[in-house]
């Protein structure tokens, strides 16, 4: 902890993480008040749908060149001839580089290897002849357009000398690796003897799940325009973690860190995948070759190549239980595909460690290495899958105990955290059930599959429980600028997916300092900017608020000189007092106020600029803190031909304090559309002959159409988390937790059939 | 892309004579699928002729048929009052295919023309005998939920994947050629071949021949018909089996006449021929439309992933038949 925050755990009146509460909570209470909470729409979106909102691939530079790569197409060995004459000589072209004439350049570093670190993989890129994944960019052409860059580089040729590859999950699993940790907790959690505890258990359940890799299809295609001036870079990219990408892109090429500036102040989906991957570094390095700004905008088949998707799965889930439905044994065990480059296991064991009480719990998870891309986090890495498991076999273990399968969440529901032993921050998830069934009309669930249909149609309905983490990064500071005429900024280098963050934060500022929402501007998606947290593992809400909250106490104290003794708040201090209706005010004497226009014109002051960093996240370490949700599902299965049609779904969330209705319910539905394809549709064909994707398009990897998505109702308790800067946990990512079982578990309530095998395709259910 | 030039045709005559002896031309109508192929470089014309200028007219004959310009567009033939009146299946079947845009710029005889959907065929990276005579078939042995089951051979699993001709197979539609040998007529049922050894050649065109026009014959009880499509999700997706068929039925409750036409499951739009004739006067229940598909399958074969569309086939054909059976058809 540094100095600064020492002073500040001293100050009377500041924010203690998991000592002291967000004074917003106080100040507003449990149902909020002002802008906060409010369906506010998102203030970029005129600017959006008339296409004036610049995004990545979209700034002009005098002079630029348009990139295109061509991609191996063997998994592993040595390139041994590179014909590019023929692309050279082809209309248009600038320069082609390859392994041989790339500027040296150093390999990335794995992400949260470093402050700096945001390699998905630390594999050089371009710097020698070896492959190491069927995709892997083996030439960049520049050109002076898009055209005529993708033509030549096609008519780039490579020979291979090809190396022995593991690109089979069956021939992977055979020799499985245990990691130190997973994500910094422990890959194997026991606590009793719950294998015992399973055999003698009066009830069982104990089954096998499997889920497939998935690929990243955010709308917009990842890119970038960079522009190199002396040994000064300037990226335009589109990304989620500014900071971390500037710092690397530094370490890579050599530069002091503040000769990089990286901004994003639009990005068409993040998901976890617009992060740095080799094509930035690769425009990069040509823009430096060339001497010209160089713009790189992947193809679709671009995105599969050589941006990273979620990883495949098979878990094992074995509950033992009592007659009356408690936990004796719960064991859930596991491997996922990875490689020997890079991090990434896909924590499927998670929601385990935190959802249920259990006599016995055995949680290990493993990693296969295989010959391949990178993996990498895709929305809820982790949860998404391993809820798909667990929630699949809790409904298996209802099923035979003859409980309703909210019941017993209800009977298993624990008092403090299971595995931790810390107590939870706020948990409210059988309110969440009980709210969310009674809206879905659970009572009309027949006990028995198959007691439904429409014609043909079998009807069934399931639910599944939603969690996902609560974290908050440290590192993120916040500047506030005050002008004598009221007008407040508040800047900070995070990101703004289409999520509607920096909507968010408006609301959230004017709501902290008590100032109109038409005062407040949120200046973000720049690395000039003071230095920000990724937009990551739901966490960027909860990390600026713990910056802002800082600033927010720099700024009062600072006014609070600035007020001296002519003010109505001589004498007064931090604790004393709160910031409300355009000034500063004390918490329980509305007489003494006064207004922050008065307090800067008194001082002869034109502006007051603040900037804080967070202080440490202390109450992730005091307590169990992690959103809930309950999911619910009714499908329409064909009985003739398996094809299943979801008819019906409802999220029920449980996730602290809602900043604004519309995006947060936004975020919602888009976590369960993006659920309902991992349920039904979505898988990367593989090729284990090659290691090659095989449906890299839209066309052929099936992510959900309009006709596959129902109504989504979104339900929330809207209860503040104590703990928690404004009350709030994040929310992008628990809305596709929960799904994938709420689905199936539907589909075996209409049909009788449990498939433990994502996708759900018909073929699985004729 | 490799580059090509560009020339838009007046009439079919100036057509031909602009692709006349380049076997580097090709046709070009609404592009939805030759130029997505131009992209992948599995297609490098050096000339595209644009037909789309050619007729596109929708015309009722006196017999009670039906006269579509080769340049119609899927949007409109399905839109089409006479269409929708008189053949429903083909209506529904040009419905259920790609999406409202891709409709809009596909046109009838590109539809008719357009290639498999195999990846393997799409990936200049992969083995493909469609692409590269003799090159081998990374498709038998890899992903091929969406190939054949019924006419493949060792060379070539790929399917044709129209929903359009699945209709027009049923309704024995006429395709109207012209070229630099003068006009021709073909039925749609012979133009696309089955792949054999030469899965590169796909249809009966000869060098330089265009489709002018599609003809469909009168079939009063075609008012009677229905096309259902199965498939990996709601919209936007090829079929894994689809079925199109019409049914007239005698007074005594059994088949007087039928057509049935399976989609996805050939390298051409598969007329049941054999479950017609087994059809023919038999009583129109389950059981009959239960043996006919087994009849019709019966030389079914399936690969790693396709297996399950054998029976899917079977019980498609089984349940649309038994839809229109029923007084709501």
């Amino acid at each position: 902890m540094s100095a600064h925050s020492d002073a500040a755990a001293s100050r009377p009146g500041r924010w203690q993480p998991a000592v002291t509460q967000d004074p917003l909570l106080r100040k507003h209470g449990a149902q909020g008040s002002g802008a906060l909470g409010q369906p506010v729409s998102r203030i970029e979106g005129p600017l959006k749908v008339q296409g004036k909102a610049r995004f990545a691939a979209e700034f002009p530079y005098e002079g630029l060149c348009y990139a295109a790569l061509a991609f191996s197409t063997i998994p592993r060995g040595r390139i041994t001839a590179l014909d590019t004459a023929a692309a050279e000589a082809a209309p248009g072209v600038v320069l082609v580089m390859t392994h041989r004439n790339a500027p040296r350049m150093k390999a990335p570093s794995l992400m949260m290897s470093s402050p700096t670190a945001a390699g998905a993989s630390d594999l050089p890129v371009m710097q020698t002849d070896e492959i190491h994944w069927n995709g892997q960019p083996i030439a960049v052409v520049l050109a002076e357009t898009q055209e005529q860059a993708d033509y030549a580089a096609s008519l780039v040729t490579a020979g291979y000398a090809p190396l022995p590859a593991v690109t089979s999950f069956d021939e992977a699993r055979k020799t499985p690796r245990q990691l130190d940790n997973i994500l910094g907790q422990p890959p194997v959690v026991e606590i009793g003897d719950a294998e015992g505890a399973l055999k003698g258990a009066a009830v069982q359940v104990d089954q096998i799940y499997r889920t497939p890799r998935h690929n990243h299809n955010a709308i917009e295609l990842h890119a970038a325009t960079v522009a190199w001036t002396g040994d000064e870079l300037r990226v335009h990219d589109a990304s989620q973690l500014l900071d971390l990408t500037a710092g690397q892109l530094a370490d890579i090429f050599g530069l002091e860190a503040d000769k990089v500036r990286v901004s994003s102040p639009y990005v068409g989906g993040g998901f976890g995948g617009k992060c740095l991957w080799d094509h930035q570094i690769l425009a990069c390095a040509a823009a430096k070759l060339a001497g010209r700004p160089v713009r790189i905008m992947l193809s679709r088949e671009g995105v599969f190549r050589i941006v990273g998707g979620r990883t495949l799965t098979e878990q094992r889930v074995a509950l033992g239980a009592s007659a009356d439905g408690r936990l004796d044994a719960l064991i859930h065990t596991g491997i996922a595909a990875m490689t020997a480059h890079n991090s990434c296991p896909e924590q499927f064991t998670f929601p385990t460690r935190h959802l249920y009480a259990a006599k016995s719990v055995r949680l290990a998870q493993e990693v296969a290495d295989m010959d391949m891309l990178a993996n990498t986090f895709m929305r809820a890495p982790g949860e998404s899958v391993g809820t798909f498991a667990l929630e699949c076999a809790i409904d298996e273990l209802a099923d035979k105990l003859g409980l309703d399968p909210i019941e017993l969440r209800r009977r298993i529901e624990p008092e403090k955290d299971p595995t931790s032993g810390k107590p939870f921050s706020s948990r409210h998830l059988i309110d969440a059930y009980e709210k969310g069934a009674e809206r879905f009309g659970w009572e009309r669930r027949s006990k028995a599959p198959r007691q439904r249909r429409d014609g043909e149609w079998l009807i069934g309905m399931g639910c599944a429980t939603a969690t996902y983490p609560y974290h908050r990064f440290p590192g993120g500071a916040a500047r506030i600028r005050l002008t004598a005429g009221g007008q407040v900024t508040v800047s900070t280098a995070v990101h703004d997916m289409g999520m509607g963050t920096a909507t968010a934060q408006v609301q959230h500022i004017a709501a902290r300092l008590g100032v109109p929402l038409d005062n407040v501007t949120f200046e973000y998606g720049d690395t000039t900017l003071p230095r920000g947290v990724i937009a990551g593992g739901s966490t960027q809400t909860a990390s600026i608020g713990g910056a802002v909250i800082a600033a927010t106490e720099v700024f009062v104290e600072e006014l609070l000189k600035l007020a001296g003794n002519d003010s109505p708040l001589a004498g007064l201090s931090l604790a004393d007092v709160e910031t409300r209706d355009g000034g500063i005010g004390h918490r329980d004497d509305a007489a003494r106020f006064e207004s922050y226009e008065s307090i800067l014109r008194r001082a002869g002051r034109g502006e007051l600029v603040c900037e804080a960093e967070a202080p440490p996240p202390a109450e992730m370490e005091a307590f169990s803190m992690h959103s809930y949700g309950a999911q619910f599902c009714e499908v329409r299965v064909s009985e003739i031909t398996g094809e299943v049609r979801v008819s019906r779904f409802l999220g029920s969330f449980d996730a602290g304090r809602i900043l604004n209705a519309k995006t947060a319910t936004s975020q919602f539905k888009g976590g369960i559309i993006m659920g309902i394809g991992l349920a039904l549709t979505e898988e990367t064909n593989f090729d284990p002959r090659t290691g090659r994707i095989v449906n890299a398009s839209l066309a052929d990897y099936h992510v959900p159409v309009q006709m596959d998505v129902p109504a989504i109702e979104i339900l929330y308790t809207d209860i503040p988390d104590p703990q928690a800067p404004m009350g709030a946990r994040g929310i992008g990512e628990i809305g596709i937790t929960g799904v994938g079982a709420a689905v199936a578990n539907a589909v075996y309530n209409a049909t009788g059939k449990r498939i433990r095998d994502l996708p759900i395709t018909l073929d699985k259910l004729m | 892309m490799n580059p090509f030039s560009y020339e838009r045709a007046a009439d079919a005559a100036a057509a031909i004579g602009l692709a006349k002896g380049n076997a580097a031309a090709r046709y070009l109508g609404g592009g939805t699928n030759l130029v997505d192929l131009m992209r992948e470089t599995v297609e490098r014309p050096e000339m595209l002729v644009d037909v789309t200028g050619l007729p596109h007219g929708i015309e009722p004959r006196a017999d009670g048929g039906l006269l579509i310009g080769a340049s119609a567009t899927n949007t409109a033939l399905a839109a089409d009052s006479h269409v929708r009146t008189h053949y429903p299946l083909l209506a529904r079947a040009i419905l259920a295919g790609a999406s409202a845009q891709i409709r809009n710029m596909a046109t009838v005889g590109g539809n008719i023309l357009q290639r498999t959907r195999c990846r393997y065929f799409y990936d200049t990276a992969a083995a493909c005998n469609k692409r590269e005579p003799g090159a081998g078939c990374d498709a038998r042995d890899g992903f091929n939920r969406y190939h054949a089951i019924l006419g493949a051979s060792p060379a070539c699993v790929a399917t044709h994947p129209s929903d359009m001709c699945v209709a027009l197979a049923a309704l024995d539609a006429t395709v109207h050629l012209d070229g630099p040998d003068g006009p021709r007529s073909i039925a749609l049922a012979d133009l696309h071949r089955l792949p054999g050894d030469r899965p590169d050649i796909e249809t009966e065109l000869k060098p330089g021949e265009l489709i002018a026009a599609v003809e469909i014959p009168p079939l009063p009880f075609a008012r009677r018909s229905t096309y259902r499509k199965v498939r990996d999700r709601a919209s936007y997706a090829f079929a894994l089996v689809s079925v199109a068929a019409a049914l007239d039925l005698a007074e005594d409750g059994t088949v007087r006449d039928v057509r049935l036409a399976l989609g996805g499951v050939a390298h051409k739009p598969w007329r049941a021929s054999a479950a017609e004739a087994a059809l023919k006067g038999r009583p129109a229940n389950p059981e009959s439309f239960r043996a006919a598909a087994e009849v019709e399958l019966a030389a079914a074969t399936g690969l790693r992933d396709n297996g399950f569309k054998i029976e899917l086939a079977k019980r498609t054909i089984v349940a649309v038949l038994g839809d229109l059976t029923g007084d709501e058809a």
